[in-house]
């Protein structure tokens, strides 16, 4: 087995916002060509852990590493796939633009595209499976085509790992196991972090887990037979089990949250 | 209509109704597609301080306009990205203050007795050849900026988020897009004054939103049709001798019902 790649590397982070401590000595280790699922309940410090490693947020203590660099410098190298891709519909705005939007901030030739934009960003549609959408308005995709489009525009400017919050929170069953069915394809030449409250289908899909409240639990989970005992060949996790298994291995606080979690899938 | 040509206030009448009527349509366009309606009016009344204060110190209205009017602009966008969960109120505050400073100022003017209506509502027929310079000017120099910084201005107005993570300087067009948004209203209140100005920012744009699939047909549809409420309503004015600014609005807001109407079939 060949050396694996570092792609994220954080060491001791805490971040606070005033008083508020809302990460506390974070440790986490991303190799290249991992799938992690990023789980944990609301105002866990989930968000705030991706913002901090796409340098949006600066914490005082601890470090973040992209790729041996200060996340700033090497922002280049993250696509990025934000949280709530249905605001903003109405605007008048094409696929292809939206997509081109993943080269804004590079050299720039005056009003217009360059042709070798273009052909990369029908590449990168053609990628999500979208292409033949490219002169729709963006607001007359259903809630998976457009985060598919979103995706495009991340893989657009070529990035080395993949960052997605949420991707499938406002999307149907059908369009979320599509949306990860994609990012497995992807998964074979780009490192994939993926926040989600669809906790069975992301550990089906990832090789890697992290649970955050506060502080992190780490489990590599790519061996899902051994990991999961309840799991048999019917393809689907028992989510109150896996929240158990998963929280009840380093973090205290993880059991309290279960009931916390459980009810908020059932207001679902 | 024809004979009314030859004079030169009308031909003046319809040359800055044309320039505004584009600026208003470009302009309206990025005011309606970033939500800043309310920072416009915002904007247009508090630049009314500048129409007083021009008046008490001899200076020309619209330098006075839009001076202060950019100065709201800039207060506005520095409010914004520090309070902007207040924004609301301070935009208020901004609204009334500024009316008042004008209307203070025209008080105290010695011997000048300003028509404050024609502000208020409008003045097309008295429209200088300096103001269709000025008109003219700000108008090439809207499209200068949309055709150099398109991209960015369409990155930043669709999801400024990720435009700041591609390294766009968020803060620095969103305060552009407000000065513009500012010398607009000024240039404005001579058309249909600093009232109706919210009217002619929004109803093209609105129905342009619908027949456009990006943000340049957006603003090539606004400007059109901003140029044909225009004339229309300077034509009405004209005809039954009513008042251009509510004249242009108001035959806005019937054909806005009409595309509505119509529209909702398809």
């Amino acid at each position: 087995m060949r050396k694996k790649i570092s792609v994220i590397e954080i060491n001791n982070l805490s971040f606070a916002y005033d008083k508020d401590v809302i990460l506390e000595n974070i440790n986490l280790h991303v190799e290249a060509l991992d799938f992690l699922a990023i789980i944990g309940p609301n105002g866990g410090g989930k968000s705030t852990l991706l913002k901090l490693i796409l340098g949006i947020n600066q914490s005082k203590e601890g470090t973040i590493k992209v790729f041996d660099k200060s996340p700033k410098k090497n922002l280049s190298l993250i696509g990025y796939v934000p949280q709530n891709t249905n605001v903003n519909t109405d605007f008048p705005i094409k696929v292809i633009e939206v997509v081109l939007m993943g080269h804004v901030g590079s050299k720039n030739p005056i009003f217009g595209y360059g042709k070798d934009e273009i052909a990369c960003a029908m590449g990168a549609l053609a990628q999500v499976g979208m292409q033949e959408y490219s002169q729709s308005k963006i607001g007359s995709l259903s809630g998976g085509q457009r985060q598919r489009v979103m995706i495009a525009r991340a893989l657009c400017a070529h990035p080395q790992v993949l960052i997605l919050d949420e991707p499938t929170s406002s999307i149907d069953i059908k369009g979320q196991k599509e949306i990860y069915d994609l990012l497995k394809l992807l998964n074979k030449s780009i490192t994939i972090v993926v926040v989600s409250h669809d906790i069975s289908v992301i550990l089906e899909y990832a090789n890697k887990a992290a649970h955050i409240n506060k502080r992190l639990s780490y489990h590599d989970i790519s061996n899902k037979q051994a990991t999961f005992h309840t799991h048999n060949k019917s393809e689907h996790f028992c989510e109150i089990e896996l929240l158990q298994m998963l929280g009840s291995d380093s973090c205290e606080s993880c059991v309290s949250e279960n009931t916390q979690e459980k009810q908020w899938r059932k207001k679902i | 209509m024809i004979e009314a040509l030859q004079f030169e206030f009308i031909q003046h009448a319809l040359i800055a109704g044309i320039l505004v009527s584009l600026t208003a349509g470009i302009i309206g366009s990025l005011i309606v597609v970033n939500r800043m309606v309310f920072l416009a009016g915002g904007i247009a009344h508090a630049s009314y301080g500048g129409i007083g204060l021009a008046v008490f110190f001899g200076l020309p209205i619209f330098l006075g306009a839009s001076l202060f009017a950019v100065a709201a602009a800039l207060l506005i966008a520095t409010l914004t990205l520090h309070k902007r969960h207040r924004i609301d109120t301070f935009i208020g505050l901004i609204w009334a203050v500024g009316m008042a400073i004008g209307v203070i100022f025209i008080d105290i003017t010695p011997g000048y007795n300003v028509d404050l209506m024609s502000y208020l509502f409008g003045s097309i027929l008295a429209v200088s050849t300096e103001d269709l310079y000025f008109m003219g000017g700000l108008l090439s120099v809207i499209l200068l900026v949309i055709v150099f910084y398109y991209r960015d201005i369409l990155a930043v107005s669709y999801d400024s988020e990720y435009a700041a993570l591609r390294g766009v300087n968020v803060r620095f067009f969103y305060t552009l897009i407000l000065i513009l948004a500012a010398l607009t209203v000024v240039v404005s209140i001579k058309v249909v004054g600093l009232i109706l100005v919210i009217a002619m920012l929004t109803i093209p744009v609105y129905i342009a939103e619908k027949l456009s699939n990006s943000l340049f047909s957006m603003m090539f549809i606004s400007g059109g049709v901003a140029t044909l409420f225009t004339l229309t309503g300077l034509w009405f004015s004209y005809t039954y001798n009513l008042t251009s600014g509510a004249s242009i609005i108001l035959v806005s807001a019937v054909s806005l019902g009409l595309f509505l109407l119509l529209y909702r079939g398809k």
